[in-house]
């Protein structure tokens, strides 16, 4: 029985009319984590928004997948230096 | 309507080619696009800029009528078709058919009508009717939603979820142990709606995070001044301290100065996201001078004072 808190690749490739070779790459460079099971892979449902990211990087801002990592690796140093500020802020505040 | 320079936009002048309008295009969008610029509102409306501005000159009709018309190449084909409808009708005698409501380009100086002699191609008649864009083919992402949620410190002390309700909907967040006063949570896609197709936006919570305790919290160490008893600082002793995370008993030592400061380590806040570590605890010793002395007591201290001389 599918797990409603779960897509499936194959579904994930329709709706988004994609190459299921991409979301395999994700996988492969550690961007996504499916999920392999029986006959079809599976994509948790909080990937989603990532995924989105992922694609549209990809297909329409024309980022190749080593471009996609390190753009996500940038963001996440981003995010824990703008928390750094913020307890910087805090402590003189 | 304000006129907008597309071509300022994308940085090109009015010669430039498809491929040197897709080529800008590209560049600034991979600039200001939002999934690379998170939080930024200058870079959104940037985005947007850039979006119209090549809806417009990549679409070769849509570029024609603005170079040929300007600020007002939406109202083109109404131009058009009341030209024709003053030229077949030959009644054309100066009069203003604009004249009055409706003119489209009432205030604007760039057309003068009764300009005998333009010429304007059978292809803007096609346009009649279609007064307005065509509908955009770009993906928008939706907006971002922004809220606060006031906890207090001792609440923020474990990880805890919290409910609350945003434009009538329930939402249930888990609040990482931790946390900053200021700090933002992101809520994937419970922002507002796509624009054609386009993603749900974010919502973004922050957490005002209120000291209801007798710590000072300065990162994820915290400060407690704590009074002590003269007679165990001078003789040691034992003391229990109620730390956040439950009681803790501290060996003083003989002979404690006021001012002395211990470290307790582990035994202050969590640290944000990291399971099991947290910062320090520091102690500093206040030592409180006993009040309202007995007469013995008194002259115990005054035989002390004349021991110490």
């Amino acid at each position: 029985m599918e797990d409603i808190q779960r897509i499936s690749i194959r579904e994930c490739s329709i709706h988004y009319n994609i190459d299921r070779d991409f979301i395999d790459s994700l996988h492969d460079c550690g961007l996504l984590e499916i999920v392999y099971d029986g006959d079809d892979s599976w994509l948790d449902v909080e990937q989603l928004a990532d995924f989105e990211r992922y694609m549209r990087m990809h297909y329409d801002l024309d980022i190749n997948l080593a471009g996609i990592e390190a753009i996500k690796h940038l963001l996440d140093r981003m995010e824990r230096l703008e928390n750094e500020i913020l307890r910087m802020q805090n402590l003189l505040a | 309507m304000e006129y907008i320079d597309y071509y300022k936009i994308l940085g090109l002048n009015k010669e430039a080619t498809d491929g040197e309008i897709k080529k800008a295009y590209r560049k600034l969008a991979r600039k200001y696009h939002p999934d690379l610029n998170p939080n930024n509102t200058e870079a959104s409306k940037k985005f947007q800029q850039i979006n119209e501005a090549n809806e417009v000159l990549s679409d070769p009709e849509k570029r024609k009528k603005y170079d040929k018309y300007g600020k007002d190449w939406e109202h083109a084909e109404q131009f058009e078709q009341a030209r024709k409808q003053q030229q077949y009708s030959g009644s054309y005698g100066g009069s203003d058919p604009f004249g009055g409501a409706g003119n489209p380009f009432e205030g604007g100086s760039y057309y003068s009508y009764g300009g005998e002699g333009q010429d304007f191609s059978d292809f803007f008649s096609s346009m009649f009717g279609n007064s307005g864009r065509k509908s955009s083919q770009s993906r928008f992402r939706g907006q971002d939603y922004r809220a606060s949620l006031t906890l207090n410190l001792s609440q923020v002390y474990k990880t805890e979820k919290q409910t609350f309700s945003i434009n009538g909907k329930n939402i249930r967040i888990t609040v990482p142990a931790g946390i900053e006063n200021g700090q933002e949570i992101k809520i994937k896609g419970m922002g507002g709606e796509g624009v054609n197709g386009g993603p749900k936006g974010d919502l973004y919570i922050t957490i005002n995070v209120v000291n209801d305790t007798e710590f000072e919290r300065k990162g994820n160490d915290l400060y407690l001044d704590l009074p002590l008893e003269l007679y165990k600082a001078v003789l040691g002793g034992e003391e229990t301290i109620n730390t956040l995370g439950g009681k803790v008993k501290l060996k003083i030592a003989p002979e404690t100065q006021s001012g002395t400061k211990v470290r307790l380590k582990g035994k202050g806040f969590p640290v944000y996201k990291q399971d099991d570590k947290f910062g320090d605890l520091y102690i500093n010793f206040v030592i409180k001078v006993p009040q309202n002395l007995s007469q013995e007591e008194k002259h115990l201290f005054e035989e002390l004072a004349k021991l110490r001389k």
